[in-house]
């Protein structure tokens, strides 16, 4: 995915909390991209996956390009599979705690466990041999997590205490989806968003289009650059393209300029 | 096609057919072989439960939902391993009935079924399904009837709605023999109890389980959620959809439906308060797709919707589930006598379909579909009036648009204004629309009006070719 022609280099700061937001339209293909990127470029990436199996993503995952079995035998990715693991957590109790153990309990206060899990995924190993690049962590998606009993405050938290350890202390980066929930009154949809939006340094949201569907337009995507740490009076950059998905990329014009109406 | 075939037996990463692994699971997630039509030995070995078919695009196995028409709606079927929820019209009519079609298409095929219902005995609800069709007596009426349709319509070629040509055409395939993929039902007649008795099938029916003592330590789920997930749980297990045991016989598909989820009789209460338990319908969804995806197994969910009073949940649901298809029907409400929907008894909304093991996925072009249940069918068709709704990607929704009535005088229809100012927005935007496409406007030989500007071959030789009717300004 080239044609996102953003600065994409891995040298410049790094310890970034990208937020990928979809709203009216399905934006797992961000994600995709995002994991297949990343692993080409050699990172560890700890990727908590909650809403897909493994086989879905890799099977995308080799149209792309990476192999997510070979990657995950090597040590280079972590991958937590939500579905799989949620029946093994509900149905035997663990002997040590599991990432997700709070599907068992009824009033979970927080995501440690989970936290504890990334923490450990993403440490760095010591005996310096197969150096990856900066460790990565990618969550699809955070709006789950809401829906499985935790609340806006308690998913805020965990990503707070994975950026201090994951972009502060091993200059890594963060990789995030939530759904935009639009106009039902998710309260608490909104929080994690608006929450996540303030912190986050890349925002990346793609859209339905307004006038609803269309076969040659997927929807739009829209790019927001920010600096979250230093308030500058100058405005954050942004621009707006919009996308068509096709089987092995994605292609991005501008808009109105897709080649079905031109 | 040999290296098809060897990518096929092969112990590739993804043309492997058995997981390997510690625990042997069969994730129906695989990529069951090569997409080639040809019959490979390994590709027979999945191919060969009853009832089911790979999809085209991604190779997935899939499932009939027991409506032909709208398995091709989903893109050919229900893939195994995912959540099907209809979203249940008002008065719970169209979606039982729905639900019955899935029941009666797993009996046909001689999956397992698995009915769950808090307001009837299963048993009483597999006495109601409806009778497959047979080829011989039924053809020659389909036949007949399809030929009416068509010689009255396909032979106008139309001249000024152009645009209806090159629609596709719902596919109206008559009746099917018991071994394709998808069946015909009869509303009006029961299934033959023989069949019913040679299939297997477990029922649960929340008031008889409820009494018994749970064993799980309390998390949010409500009683019934919880009873039902193990109960689920342990019949994929002891029977080895997950692949656990490994089966002596051939392997099989276990169809699951579950009836009025969410609604107070499961014990849930968001059907009647705001702030009631919101996470627990989430959960059991979340812990049932976990429980689908590592097994051989399809589920289908009716769910009353319109009843949730928090509107969140219903956007959560619909994340959390896969395929979810809504259904409205017109009884009782002011549809009922807008002349448009006469002939039907109420409209269908595919509201979300996955992508599974892919970046795009099957959508159908066609989005106002509406059903209607005739003596022995149930057709979706697609509602063709608005004549400029076509062009939704450029036109804004919420205008009402010149609607297209039938018996006019120009043979397929007149145009009818609904509103002057709306029609004469919509003109514009249609003027605006040629700029944006042709980029080069018509030239401007008359007096200026927007209403001139009505497509591109209108004005030749300076003359009017067809004449617009209605839209005309009087010389």
């Amino acid at each position: 995915d080239q044609l996102l022609n953003r600065p994409r280099s891995l040298s410049g700061p790094s310890g970034k909390l990208t937020l990928l937001c979809d709203a009216n339209t399905d934006g797992s293909f961000l994600v995709h991209h995002f994991l297949s990127f990343y692993l080409k470029a050699n990172c560890k990436v700890c990727f908590v996956a909650l809403i897909q199996s493994f086989s879905h993503y890799n099977i995308v995952g080799q149209k792309l390009g990476v192999s997510l079995t070979v990657a995950r035998e090597c040590g280079q990715l972590v991958f937590l599979e939500g579905l799989k693991s949620s029946v093994d957590v509900f149905f035997r109790a663990q002997a040590e705690p599991h990432p997700l153990q709070f599907l068992r309990e009824a009033n979970a206060e927080n995501l440690q466990p989970l936290y504890e899990f990334v923490r450990e995924a993403l440490k760095p190993v010591d005996d310096g041999e197969a150096a990856w690049r900066c460790p990565v962590l990618l969550v699809d998606d955070l709006s789950v997590l809401l829906s499985l009993g935790m609340g806006a405050v308690a998913v805020l938290d965990f990503i707070h205490y994975c950026r201090a350890t994951v972009c502060w202390e091993r200059k890594g980066n963060i990789v995030a989806l939530v759904h935009d929930s639009g106009d039902t009154e998710d309260e608490e949809n909104n929080i994690l968003l608006n929450g996540l939006s303030h912190q986050s340094h890349l925002i990346l949201r793609a859209e339905g289009l307004a006038t609803g569907f269309c076969r040659d337009v997927h929807g739009q995507l829209r790019i927001l650059w920010r600096t979250p740490s230093q308030p500058t009076t100058q405005r954050d950059q942004s621009l707006t393209y919009q996308y068509k998905i096709q089987d092995k990329s994605v292609s991005f014009f501008a808009k109105g300029m897709s080649p079905a109406v031109l | 096609m040999a290296a098809v075939a060897t990518c096929g037996t092969g112990a590739g990463s993804t043309g492997s057919v058995v997981a390997a692994g510690s625990k042997n699971h069969v994730t129906s997630f695989q990529r069951r072989g090569p997409r080639a039509s040809g019959s490979d030995s390994s590709y027979s070995r999945l191919v060969s439960i009853a009832g089911t078919r790979p999809s085209v695009r991604n190779g997935q196995l899939l499932v009939s939902t027991g409506l032909p028409a709208l398995d091709q709606l989903l893109g050919g079927g229900l893939a195994v391993g995912t959540v099907l929820l209809i979203e249940e019209d008002k008065y719970n009519i169209y979606s039982s009935l729905l639900f019955k079609y899935f029941l009666a298409e797993g009996i046909i095929n001689g999956h397992t079924l698995l009915v769950a219902s808090a307001k009837e005995d299963p048993a009483d609800i597999l006495q109601e399904l409806p009778a497959p069709l047979l080829d011989d007596n039924f053809k020659k009426d389909f036949d007949e009837e399809a030929c009416n349709h068509k010689t009255a319509e396909s032979n106008i070629k139309m001249k000024i709605a152009w645009r209806y040509q090159l629609l596709p055409k719902m596919e109206q395939a008559g009746p099917v023999s018991s071994s394709r993929f998808g069946h015909y039902y009869d509303a009006s007649k029961k299934m033959p109890q023989e069949l019913i008795e040679a299939s297997k099938w477990h029922g649960f029916f929340f008031p008889e389980k409820s009494s018994s003592t749970l064993n799980i330590e309390p998390c949010s789920l409500t009683h019934g959620y919880i009873k039902l997930l193990q109960f689920i749980q342990n019949i994929i297990y002891e029977e080895g959809f997950d692949g656990s045991n490994p089966q002596k016989k051939q392997k099989n598909i276990l169809r699951i439906g579950i009836q009025n989820l969410g609604s107070p009789l499961w014990g849930d209460d968001i059907c009647c308060t705001e702030n009631g338990n919101s996470h627990s319908l989430t959960k059991f969804l979340y812990v049932l797709r976990g429980l689908l995806r590592t097994s051989l197994s399809a589920c289908m969910i009716t769910m009353p919707t319109h009843l949730i009073q928090n509107k969140a949940i219903i956007s959560r649901v619909t994340n959390l589930s896969d395929t979810v298809v809504g259904l409205e029907s017109f009884i009782g409400s002011e549809r009922e006598t807008n002349p448009l929907y006469k002939d039907y008894h109420g409209l269908i909304h595919i509201r979300q379909i996955p992508r599974l093991n892919n970046l795009i996925y099957d959508v159908s072009d066609v989005k106002d579909l509406a059903f209607k249940l005739k003596r022995k069918l149930f057709t979706i068709e697609w509602v063709q009036d608005n004549y400029l709704r076509q062009e939704r990607n450029i036109y804004p929704p919420g205008f009402s648009y010149l609607l297209k009535q039938k018996d006019s005088a120009w043979g397929e229809g007149s145009l009818q204004h609904s509103t002057f100012l709306m029609s004469f927005l919509a003109k514009a935007t249609a003027f605006a629309s040629r700029l944006v496409r042709h980029s080069e406007p018509l030239e401007q030989t008359g007096s200026g009006r927007a209403l001139q500007a009505a497509g591109p071959r209108l004005w030749r030789d300076g003359r009017r070719q067809e004449a617009p009717g209605l839209l005309v300004t009087p010389p």
